[in-house]
């Protein structure tokens, strides 16, 4: 069995993982590999055919091919080696990294550095817990994406969303565009979890109706699906009587969460977060295991693939530094918020840096102050007209708001009219 | 055409029918499967809990009772000799209250009675010494080591495919319609009319056993379908106990259970519910509410949100109540009502079937070929990494990942579909591979397995089913194609 040593590995070359490898060479560093399970580089853009994706990063609409291809470019263009075809089955905390390929067989890799970009999986059928037959016909959305977009087969004709996340409004468009007719798009939440550019270009352009609050309650059928029963629910997602119907359909698509595909690290390697399922991270986006970054959906999932790049690219350089073993911070700084946030990214702070906070909210919220102190002092206030879980929302620290104030960060989200 | 002829026809590719079918397969003597599905395993032996049961439950003297402790012990070598998963992990059986306490006490005794080894009751503390997840509120334990987990549809895929090594015919979509005699022969007719002679029948016909026993003689038993519904949850709680865990039982059965599975889930079920539809596998909100409910009762600290698929199966309950292996008359021997601990009890059962033919005049010679191994379904993922490059070497598809969450190779994948009783539809994969039954649930993999199975079987992509009939994947070409 071959072991080799390279100074950073990087596992997954989709969008995170290559912008990590780029940024990485960037810094300096020239002994970078990335290995990624499929056949190409690109990761899951490959099969996202639509535009809309560039706007922040390039100031340009791509689609994602075009711009999973940027960086893969990049990639070749600076020489950095990529095995694909090549799956990560394990990483040690010595940054022994365990791997699989036809070409290779088992092989180990002693890292000095690990950047984790592995993305995220969809919430299947049974996770959902949805009732009924097990018939055939019911996909993720990504699943039924892929069939139509990489493979040119139509799963089927009569549709029904259960969800409306992106991928989901995505697919009500690209399946109409097909020839299929999409019957409906269900959501259990009163608001839509998609960006609402998404259900104006995919739901409203074609007339497919949006019902909010209503979930699948059984499906039907023995050997394909033949239907779904659909109910309202309450703001605790119960069903309510009166918002029962039948719909007829051949194909019941699921766009119901994303969650990260964080295997390599939840099995006891790097602590991990239980809301956003990713690892807990310092501003590096390094995890409690030393030299372990993790960067991308793998870590949170991101609206939009400009801030996975972005994210990712934090976190080739900071790897870069660690491999190069530069001196590092010494703070402990961790990252607290209030009741109407869901989460933030990077939850610690171990060095003093001009740094993003990511974090969603809970709820829709119509005018808000989100609000940030240091140590109990107020260092930032920004008004929003409008937050929602759908869309990820940043605060800015600098270096000085930290250096002037001891102790910990909080971040907090304040409602107009309160 | 020549209608094909047979000593032995089994009707009925379960896990009962498919050890019968292996055990007549060590004697010369020919033998056909007819199993009414395009898959073996496709009734009660792919949706039950997999417990091999210590033997305590049955009163003695039943069949059941009788079946149970030797299948028990029969268990470990078939699973062995298969290459299936086992565990003997052991069981326990918990107690709230002190009136419940009663009730394990006489189940220890029935277990002592039955012949069950080291059968013992505990306090609610020792038992959480070896498994502190369980509730603080349990107050007493039954614990019976010799309890075991198996894959249910791993022994029934294995030992069909050891009795085909060994001779054995299966004839899929095979549903029996009619059976007759004529003088030493039975025809037995399918709904497509194809048509095999044989000079004995062996009704395994499972949760149908009472129409196909009816059609040679009026049957003197009913079947009456008890649906079980059950959740399954990542590998990540595989681990929350070790042994498997009931509840006091009820009039309904064993109650709902908590138990690690062979492959490293954690199961969840089942409900006792009485059905009349025989196709009736649909699960319910209140049925998996149920089931959730009871199984946080033993383990308050389940975490949620972490099951990854739910489903339902039909037990073939008689309305005796114990297992029926009997001649209905000269040549037609029905094995029928093998509900609960029918699994435990499948080697034994097949034991004694065959002995009851050969005491019943059929001449039974041993073959000398005959070969009880099967080489594991998870040979590959048993090596070591070294071994595991050897064969990659040799075959680089082995090195391919098709499926990310269980890590099955596209060699392991290409193997199975080359193996019999061979898959035609890829929940068929799944239950030999584990492709697609990890935690995405073949999300990620599907559209592969479905390409690598219509390239090693010919059926064109757009005819590629999930478990044949009318389950296609792919309803057409887009329009571009």
């Amino acid at each position: 069995m071959r072991r080799f040593e390279c100074r950073l590995v990087i596992v997954g070359g989709g969008p995170a993982g290559m912008s990590a490898a780029v940024a990485a060479y960037e810094a300096g560093e020239r002994d970078i590999l990335i290995l990624e399970r499929e056949h190409t580089l690109g990761g899951i853009l490959t099969q996202c055919i639509h535009n809309g994706f560039g706007l922040h990063r390039f100031g340009e609409e791509l689609t994602g091919p075009e711009y999973a291809y940027r960086y893969e470019k990049s990639v070749k263009e600076l020489g950095i080696k990529y095995y694909t075809d090549c799956t990560v089955t394990g990483i040690s905390s010595d940054r022994t990294v365990s791997a699989v390929s036809a070409e290779e067989g088992m092989f180990k890799i002693q890292a000095g550095a690990v950047i984790v970009a592995t993305g995220c999986r969809e919430r299947p059928r049974g996770a959902l817990n949805i009732p009924g037959t097990r018939p055939s016909g019911v996909y993720t959305a990504g699943t039924a994406q892929k069939f139509v977009n990489i493979k040119g087969y139509m799963p089927g004709k009569e549709i029904v969303i259960l969800g409306s996340g992106d991928i989901g409004l995505i697919m009500a468009r690209r399946m109409t565009l097909e020839g299929a007719t999409v019957r409906a798009v269900l959501e259990i939440m009163p608001y839509s979890s998609g960006l609402a550019r998404n259900i104006e270009q995919c739901l409203n352009d074609y007339g497919i109706p949006l019902y909010l609050s209503h979930t699948v309650s059984e499906i039907h059928g023995k050997e394909r699906i033949e239907g779904v029963s659909v109910v309202r629910v309450d703001e605790n997602r119960r069903p309510v009587p009166g918002g029962e119907m039948y719909i007829p359909c051949d194909t019941l698509l699921l766009s119901c969460g994303l969650i990260p595909e964080n295997e390599l690290a939840s099995g006891g390697l790097a602590m991990c977060d239980v809301t956003t399922g990713g690892c807990i991270v310092d501003q590096d986006r390094e995890s409690s295991a030393e030299g372990i970054f993790f960067c991308g959906n793998v870590l949170h999932v991101h609206d939009l693939v400009d801030y996975v790049s972005e994210e990712a690219a934090i976190a080739g350089r900071a790897a870069a530094a660690f491999a190069r073993g530069d001196k590092r911070g010494d703070v402990n700084i961790s990252v607290h918020f209030d009741k109407n946030i869901r989460y933030c990214v990077p939850q610690k702070i171990t060095s003093l840096k001009d740094t993003d906070i990511y974090f969603r909210v809970k709820d829709v919220h119509r005018g808000a102050t989100v609000c940030v102190n240091v140590g109990g002092r107020v260092v930032s206030e920004q008004k929003k007209i409008r937050l929602a879980p759908g869309e990820m929302e940043t605060v800015h620290i600098t270096e000085r708001m930290l250096a002037e104030n001891t102790g910990d960060i909080t971040v907090s989200v304040i409602p107009s009219g309160v | 055409m020549m209608t094909r002829e047979y000593d032995f026809a089994v009707i009925g590719g379960g896990v009962i029918g498919g050890l019968i079918a292996r055990e007549l397969s060590r004697f010369e003597v020919t033998t056909v499967i007819l199993e009414r599905s395009m898959d073996v395993s496709m009734g009660a032996s792919k949706a039950n809990s997999g417990i091999v049961h210590a033997g305590f439950d049955a009163e003695r003297g039943t069949l059941k009772a009788r079946m149970n402790v030797r299948g028990s012990e029969l268990m470990e070598t078939v699973a062995s000799e298969l290459g299936v998963g086992y565990r003997r992990n052991g069981s326990v059986v918990t107690a709230f209250s002190d009136k419940e306490r009663e009730h394990l006490l006489r189940l220890a005794e029935r277990g002592a009675r039955n012949g069950v080894k080291d059968i013992s009751v505990i306090d609610g503390d020792r038992l959480r010494e070896f498994e502190p997840n369980l509730s603080p509120e349990i107050k007493y334990a039954l614990y019976a080591p010799t309890g075991a987990i198996i894959s249910p549809y791993g022994l029934c895929i294995a030992a069909v495919g050891n009795a085909m090594d060994n001779g054995c015919d299966l004839m899929r979509g095979f549903e029996v319609t009619a059976v007759e005699r004529s003088g030493e022969w039975f025809t037995v007719t399918s709904s497509t009319g194809e048509a095999i002679r044989c000079r004995a029948v062996i009704n395994a016909a499972g949760i149908n056993s009472d129409i196909v026993a009816s059609m040679a003689s009026p049957a003197r038993f009913r079947i009456l379908p008890r649906k079980g519904e059950y959740l399954l949850c990542d590998k990540e709680l595989g681990g929350m106990v070790g042994c498997t865990v009931f509840g006091c039982p009820t009039e309904k059965g064993k109650g709902v259970l908590v138990t690690p599975t062979v492959d490293g889930n954690l199961l969840l079920g089942p409900t006792a519910e009485d059905v009349q539809d025989r196709d009736d596998v649909a699960t319910c909100a209140d049925g998996l509410s149920y089931v959730e409910r009871s199984a946080l009762r033993q383990l308050p600290r389940l975490p949620r949100g972490k099951v990854i698929t739910s489903f339902a199966g039909l037990r073939a309950k008689a309305d005796g109540g114990d297992f029926i292996i009997e001649w209905s008359e000269r040549g037609f021997l029905n094995v029928a009502g093998i509900d609960s601990p029918g699994l435990s009890s499948a080697p034994a059962i097949a034991e004694t079937v065959v002995d009851m033919i050969g005491n019943s005049g059929f001449r039974l010679d041993r073959k000398r070929n005959f070969d009880p191994f099967r080489k594991p379904l998870d040979w590959f993922s048993r090596l070591s990494d070294e071994e595991k490059s050897e064969v990659i070497r040799e075959r680089p598809e082995y090195g391919h990942i098709v499926c990310r969450c269980e890590k099955i190779s596209e060699g392991e994948i290409r193997d199975a579909i080359r193996r019999d009783p061979r898959p035609h539809d890829t929940d068929g994969i799944k239950r030999r591979t584990r492709s697609g039954m990890g935690r995405c649930q073949g999300g990620f993999c599907l559209p592969r397995v479905a390409e690598i199975l219509s390239e090693e079987t010919g059926i064109p992509f757009l005819e590629i089913t999930k478990a044949s009939g009318g389950s296609y994947i792919n309803k057409s070409r887009t329009k571009g194609d």
